[in-house]
């Protein structure tokens, strides 16, 4: 097996609520995870273990407590706990993609403009930006006379197909998918199982949540359990 | 790139009005092609801030570093008055929160574009008057409006023209004072997506003083929270407004109602 590219050592995270009297919540302890290329890991575990805070930290979109998220970044180890935010904009653009299960609408901004912006800053061209979002909605069948509109009125289904899009249209190295196919029919999350195997072949490095079973049965190499830590009282 | 040198950097800039400190200590840096937003409630010292930046305010303490097209570090309170003000003509640009202390309101709107172009030194007419159409053009006004002057313009319409008019020069860094303010909501989406998709084109390094975390968030890589004259938190801009870790951030973040 390849060396990982993304590596996670002693992770903690807890959350201090200020405005409810300083209360603090952990939620993540220890955690330690290594992911290689063409690795699909699962993260299972209750609702409410932390499994989404676990994501969002590896996104950088979360602040870490304590430990280190390290990731293959043009060509070297870099660490995203340290919460530098001009390296995390850098990863962002080329190094990790993220799928969320909502898609944030920027008002006016067209469906294909969406799709494509990540890929365009990525360093695509124009062109080849929008080639590949077109066969990513084509494919995730979502009606072509939608493309131009923004998503803002389209169904839960629909946004998420359009966030999928967007996640898929470049070949990131790493990507995190936290449910991807939550609002899907049956032919669509085969569509999603499709491009999940495809990024792995191709060597993508993925951590997912995947609450359908079918799903993660179909895509994941394996699975780490995420398990709830206790309260504490401030 | 990481290697690269900040175009801007605010060392302990420190402002005061009589007895009231407006501005402590605040530093940060600001590098080509980043969008930096500062919030932050009425009174938090913000707008003061941006005009120390800018340099009409000058500091009692700390230094304001930029780093000229040229290559040179000054420092923007040392600078001469004529120097400072070439620079702010050629590579900065300020969009004021009321497009009337941006624009002449007299003057028609192709000449307040063309304006701002000969200040920085162009001289043909006839391609003046082309850049200052397809300006217009770019902020989404009928070229048909370019003779009328902007006091016959909505409010919407005056601030995309004072947008064109910071940006037709093409600026390095481009200070906005609550570029939305006062508009209607649809306006304002309009306008942030043509902020957006201008600075993202042209590569501007822009900082964006708002009271309006949404408006941070779709506009800034990274922000600076400001109370009582302090930056108590910065940080990437999600990461600020997902989980904020000041206990005013977190007062701010979850006094907004969600739509």
């Amino acid at each position: 097996m390849s060396a990982p590219v993304l590596k996670v050592e002693g992770l903690a995270k807890s959350f201090t609520l200020h405005l409810q009297g300083g209360r603090r919540l952990p939620v993540l302890h220890g955690i330690d995870l290594a992911v290689a290329p063409g690795d699909c890991v699962a993260l299972v575990g209750p609702s409410g273990a932390g499994k989404s805070t676990l994501m969002r930290a590896l996104y950088g979109n979360y602040l870490a407590g304590e430990g280190r998220i390290l990731v293959s970044h043009d060509g070297a180890m870099v660490d995203i706990a340290s919460g530098d935010p001009r390296l995390i904009v850098s990863v962002r653009r080329r190094t990790i993609g993220y799928v969320s299960q909502f898609l944030r609408v920027i008002p006016r901004v067209s469906t294909l403009a969406i799709v494509a912006e990540p890929a365009r800053r990525a360093g695509l061209g124009e062109a080849e930006a929008i080639e590949r979002s077109r066969t990513l909605l084509a494919r995730l069948n979502l009606p072509e006379a939608l493309w131009d509109l923004p998503p803002a009125t389209f169904s839960g289904g629909e946004q998420q197909r359009v966030n999928l899009a967007r996640g898929f249209a470049y070949p990131y190295p790493i990507m995190l998918l936290d449910e991807p196919t939550a609002s899907l029919d049956p032919a669509n999350r085969a569509v999603v199982i499709g491009l999940i195997e495809e990024a792995k072949a191709r060597g993508a490095a993925m951590v997912g949540i995947f609450h359908d079973r079918e799903v993660r049965e179909a895509v994941a190499t394996r699975s780490i359990e995420v398990t709830p830590l206790r309260a504490e009282a401030a | 790139m990481m290697a690269e040198a900040p175009l801007l950097e605010a060392d302990r800039v420190s402002v005061s009005f009589g007895r009231i400190a407006a501005v402590r200590e605040a530093s940060f840096r600001l590098w080509p092609g980043e969008v930096l937003a500062i919030v932050g409630e009425s009174g938090s010292g913000k707008t003061t801030l941006l005009r120390a930046l800018h340099g009409e305010i000058t500091p009692d303490d700390g230094r304001v570093l930029y780093r000229t097209a040229a290559g040179e570090t000054v420092d923007l309170h040392r600078l001469s008055e004529p120097r400072r003000r070439a620079l702010a003509r050629t590579e900065w640009g300020f969009v004021h929160q009321n497009p009337r202390d941006g624009l002449r309101m007299a003057v028609s709107a192709g000449g307040n574009v063309g304006e701002r172009l000969m200040a920085a030194g162009a001289r043909h007419w006839g391609r003046i008057r082309a850049e200052a159409e397809g300006w217009l053009a770019r902020v989404e006004i009928d070229g048909g409006r370019i003779d009328d002057p902007p006091r016959t313009f909505s409010g919407g319409m005056q601030q995309r023209l004072q947008i064109a008019r910071v940006l037709v020069t093409e600026p390095r860094l481009v200070l906005m004072d609550e570029p939305t303010g006062g508009l209607d909501v649809s306006v304002q989406a309009r306008l942030l997506d043509l902020i957006r998709s201008l600075v993202g084109e042209l590569g501007i390094a822009a900082i964006i003083v708002t009271h309006d975390l949404a408006v941070a968030r779709l506009l800034a890589d990274r922000m600076l929270v400001m109370q009582r004259g302090e930056v108590v938190e910065s940080g990437l801009t999600d990461q600020v407004l997902d989980d904020p870790q000041h206990p005013y951030s977190q007062l701010l973040v979850s006094s907004v109602l969600q739509a």
